[in-house]
């Protein structure tokens, strides 16, 4: 049993071009997946001897068997400290304000249009304007606190946006019945807006900070040191307060600053240390961006309006 | 029906005395509203700031250094003797990995961006997108390190005279990397556009790839267009790749297969040395930070100029 | 019901549609004669759209369906809810106009010119003669010939109505499926669209699914009545308007619900 067509020369050509595009579509998603894998499993294969208890606890050395990745880990724990401290209030409350507060004036679109193209700048531009800034001007120095600074501007966007879809989509009957209970705005917001928009906030927040995790450009630019054999100083001390400050002022390196030190080296044994490096870099991005999946996916199943 | 609780009467005793003292409590509501607005306005700053130190850096560079010469010299010898100060080299190596990316990331993630919105079943969709995504979540440093001790050493066994460091093995990673942007948001924008508009072709007698390219593609053009921008400014300002894996030689050439110097590796070169704070050399690297952030303007404005003349059409 | 002297275009044979576990048309036989409008009339929800859309294969793009039964199609005899048959092929000889006008973002030309492009006919000459006629059958001709070279999205919706129902026209269909076409017109608009109809016959057959009891009365030689998936009626539009057979189409008719 077969339907006539006058066409069917032509439809023949039409589905072998359909189906060959589809396989198309298909190779090419896999190849990138292949290079995903080939990617991790270089890392793997390359670096993963290299991990041991030695290699977290020692600091970089002349000789690559004896370096290790403590002050790179110690730093990036100290500046995602710091980045997190500026970027999170700074872009929660920006996301608040242009979705809950501004009035639909030139000022607002032009803050709006700012936010888009900031998002827009290469990260190395941030640490220029770092340099400038920070370190020269306010005489910051090539500090910790410098440094939490620039990430934390170089990911502001990403906050400011991802609080803003958070917040938008929250029907306009709940902030009705927060209001027809007289409660105030700000009211509405602490007990309303934010809890329900949570989800998606922090989700942006885990994203910003698996971004930040992973920027070398703008701390090299600000002089981040490729070679520090130090910690900074402990946050805790023996006389009151008791609790010290001085380790943001201290200089730093972070994880990708020592990978990239480590691959700019002819000899091979420190190439497996950056691969080591590398591997434990991108466990946490990954980790990070899963979790921000996960949680996505469960406000998204949990909330129903 | 309703028993106030404990609870609940304290509150109400809360409430009246809250209503009593109502004009401290709008106080604190507007001073509220002011600090937010104030980080609202952080952005802003931080624009200003940045226009403000590329500026402020380069004025004093342009004094020493005529604009004519920085836009024609062949040369880029700022740290020798005999220093020369032409940007071309640079916009050269710069020019050289962006379109390599390119070539790479806008045929594959178009593609990818078609086949997933297009072809693959829902469900294969919701897996393979972020997987996909994964791809630039992974810290430049790393495409680095895979540029240069992985794909070129790949590459070099096709071509043998091939320097460890090049252009080629830097732009394809690059490209790598981008293939998210453009799929993903390309991606969105095709799924925008309304099943009635596909219905159309469908009931014309059109296979999903003719529906594809004649309905679906022209009409999320806009948004497919804002995935492409977005994919060339990141390649430009994409500076790890570039400083560990293309060598960080200024070379005027367009051979992908030598190893050349772009605006940001020359930037990052700069800042792991010890040039002193307000030397020539010093202020080369923001005259270069200046260039590349025209360029990346320069593509906004582009940007908003298509949306503005191809908005949605459906 | 359609006498036996006419020829019969198309048959659905104890059609039964599922969404998933809801079963949206109950052992639906009908049988299209050729060159007549027939009109398929019952409140939202009733299966009239989902059963015009079996006829050219469009639940292929959705999952979670399933059907028992045929739709024959003649003169070869074939049903073409089949699986083994390929949808495109059925598209290629049943063209649909949609709810809502919905032009491609292409000019007025190409708009009309694309089911032939699809068909593989670049011929400029061909193209420019089919398109001239599917805008003039389609009363579109005088009013864009000046500007085929525009895009469809300038046209006013009632024209970009018209203009999808000369895409349909232009590819020479047997059968040409109508989605409630005039729910997002004008009076006017409607008007002129009822009309070209009722003059298309001559050369087509047409399934019109309406919400619209009156437009059913105006153009459609025989009118379906249906309700909770069931075809409960099938006859002459006359007979089916004056002098129902059921009590529930008597009930629909004359609004007591719907």
């Amino acid at each position: 049993m077969e339907l006539k067509t006058n066409y069917k020369r032509q439809l023949l050509i039409n589905k072998i071009f359909d189906v060959f595009f589809k396989y198309l579509g298909l190779f090419f998603l896999i190849c990138a997946l292949i290079a995903l894998l080939a990617l991790i499993g270089n890392l793997v294969s390359e670096g993963f001897g290299r991990l041991s208890f030695q290699f977290l606890s020692s600091f970089p050395s002349r000789f690559a068997d004896k370096s290790g990745i403590l002050s790179a880990w110690v730093g990036s724990f100290a500046v995602m400290l710091m980045t997190a401290l500026f970027a999170i209030p700074l872009g929660v409350a920006s996301g608040v304000y242009l979705e809950e507060y501004a009035p639909k004036n030139k000022i607002t679109t032009f803050i709006e249009l700012n936010i888009t193209n900031l998002a827009g700048v290469p990260s190395i531009i941030f640490g220029l304007m770092a340099l400038g800034l920070f370190v020269y001007k306010m005489s910051l120095g090539q500090s910790i606190i410098t440094a939490g600074m620039t990430l934390g501007l170089l990911v502001l966007p990403v906050i400011i946006v991802t609080t803003r879809e958070a917040i938008k989509t929250i029907p306009v009957h709940i902030r009705e019945a927060s209001y027809a209970v007289g409660a105030t705005k700000l009211q509405t917001i602490r007990y309303h807006i934010l809890p329900y928009s949570a989800g998606g906030i922090i989700t942006g927040i885990i994203i910003a900070m698996s971004r930040a995790i992973g920027e070398t450009a703008p701390l090299i630019t600000i002089g981040a040191l490729t070679f520090i054999a130090f910690l900074p100083a402990s946050p805790f001390i023996s006389q009151a307060p008791f609790v010290s400050t001085q380790w943001m002022f201290d200089p730093f390196t972070v994880l990708p600053i020592q990978m990239f030190n480590w691959v700019s080296r002819p000899q091979e044994d420190f190439h497996t240390n950056a691969a080591a490096a590398g591997l434990i870099l991108i466990v946490f991005t990954l980790t990070l961006t899963a979790v921000a999946i996960i949680i996505r996916n469960y406000f998204r199943k949990r909330i129903k309006w | 029906m309703f028993k106030l609780t404990d609870h609940q009467s304290s509150n109400s005793k809360k409430m009246r005395l809250k209503s009593s003292r109502g004009f401290s409590a709008r106080i604190y509501e507007k001073i509220i509203e002011y600090v937010l607005f104030l980080a609202a306005l952080a952005s802003v700053f931080v624009t200003l700031g940045i226009a403000y130190v590329l500026i402020s850096e380069s004025i004093p560079f342009f004094k020493v250094v005529s604009i004519i010469d920085f836009i024609t010299d062949k040369q880029w010898t700022p740290l020798f003797a005999d220093a020369h100060f032409g940007i071309r080299p640079l916009l050269a190596g710069t020019f050289v990995t962006t379109a390599i990316a390119l070539i790479v990331a806008i045929p594959v993630g178009s593609v990818i961006a078609i086949y997933l919105s297009e072809y693959a079943h829902p469900r294969a969709r919701e897996i393979l997108k972020p997987i996909l995504e994964l791809l630039s979540a992974i810290p430049t440093v790393v495409y680095g390190y895979f540029a240069l001790l992985f794909v070129s050493p790949l590459l070099q066994k096709i071509f043998v005279n091939m320097t460890g460091f090049n252009m080629l093995s830097a732009g394809i990673v690059m490209g790598i990397m981008i293939i998210p942007y453009v799929s993903s948001l390309s991606e969105d924008a095709m799924r925008a556009v309304p099943m009635h508009m596909r219905e159309g072709s469908f009931a014309m007698g059109a296979t999903r790839l003719q529906t594809s390219v004649n309905v679906v593609v022209p009409a999320a053009f806009s948004g497919i267009s804002a995935a492409y921008i977005l994919a060339v400014s990141r390649a430009i300002g994409e500076t790890m790749i570039v400083a560990i894996a293309a060598g960080m030689q200024p070379n005027f050439t367009l051979n992908p297969t030598e190893p050349a110097s772009t605006i940001t590796a020359y930037i990052v070169q700069v800042s792991l040395g010890d040039l002193p704070h307000g030397s020539i050399g010093y202020q080369t690297i923001f005259a270069a930070g200046l260039t590349l952030l025209l360029f990346t303007f320069a593509l906004n404005i582009a940007g908003h100029f298509l949306k503005k003349k191809f908005g949605e059409r459906y | 019901m359609p006498t036996e002297l006419e020829n019969i275009k198309a048959e659905v044979k104890d059609l039964n549609f599922y969404y998933g576990d809801v079963k949206a048309l109950k052992g639906v036989n009908l049988k299209i004669p050729e060159k007549k409008v027939i009109s398929l009339i019952g409140p939202s929800g009733c299966g009239k759209t989902t059963l015009l859309r079996c006829f050219n294969r469009m639940h292929d793009f959705y999952t979670n369906h399933s059907h028992t039964g045929e739709i024959i199609l003649n003169p070869e005899g074939v049903n073409i809810l089949d699986r083994k048959i390929d949808p495109i092929e059925v598209r290629m000889r049943i063209s649909m106009v949609f709810q809502k006008p919905n032009p491609f973002p292409k000019t007025i030309f190409e708009n009309v010119a694309y089911g032939l492009r699809v068909r593989g006919v670049t011929k400029r000459s061909v193209l420019l003669e089919r398109v001239e006629k599917a805008l003039t059958v389609s009363a579109l001709w005088n009013e864009v010939k000046d500007r085929l070279d525009q895009q469809a999205f300038n046209l006013s919706g009632g024209q970009q109505q018209r203009l999808c129902i000369a895409r349909a026209l232009a590819i020479d269909p047997e059968i040409v499926l109508f989605d409630e076409p005039t729910s997002a017109l004008d009076p006017i608009a409607t008007a002129r669209i009822e009309e070209l109809v009722s003059e298309l016959k001559k050369e087509v057959s047409i399934l019109i699914v309406t919400h619209n009891m009156q437009q059913a009365g105006r153009i459609s030689d025989y009118t379906g009545f249906m309700y909770m998936g069931e075809l409960v009626e099938f006859g002459d539009t006359d007979k089916i308007f004056t002098n129902p057979k059921e009590k529930l189409t008597e009930d629909y008719i004359s609004g007591h619900f719907g």
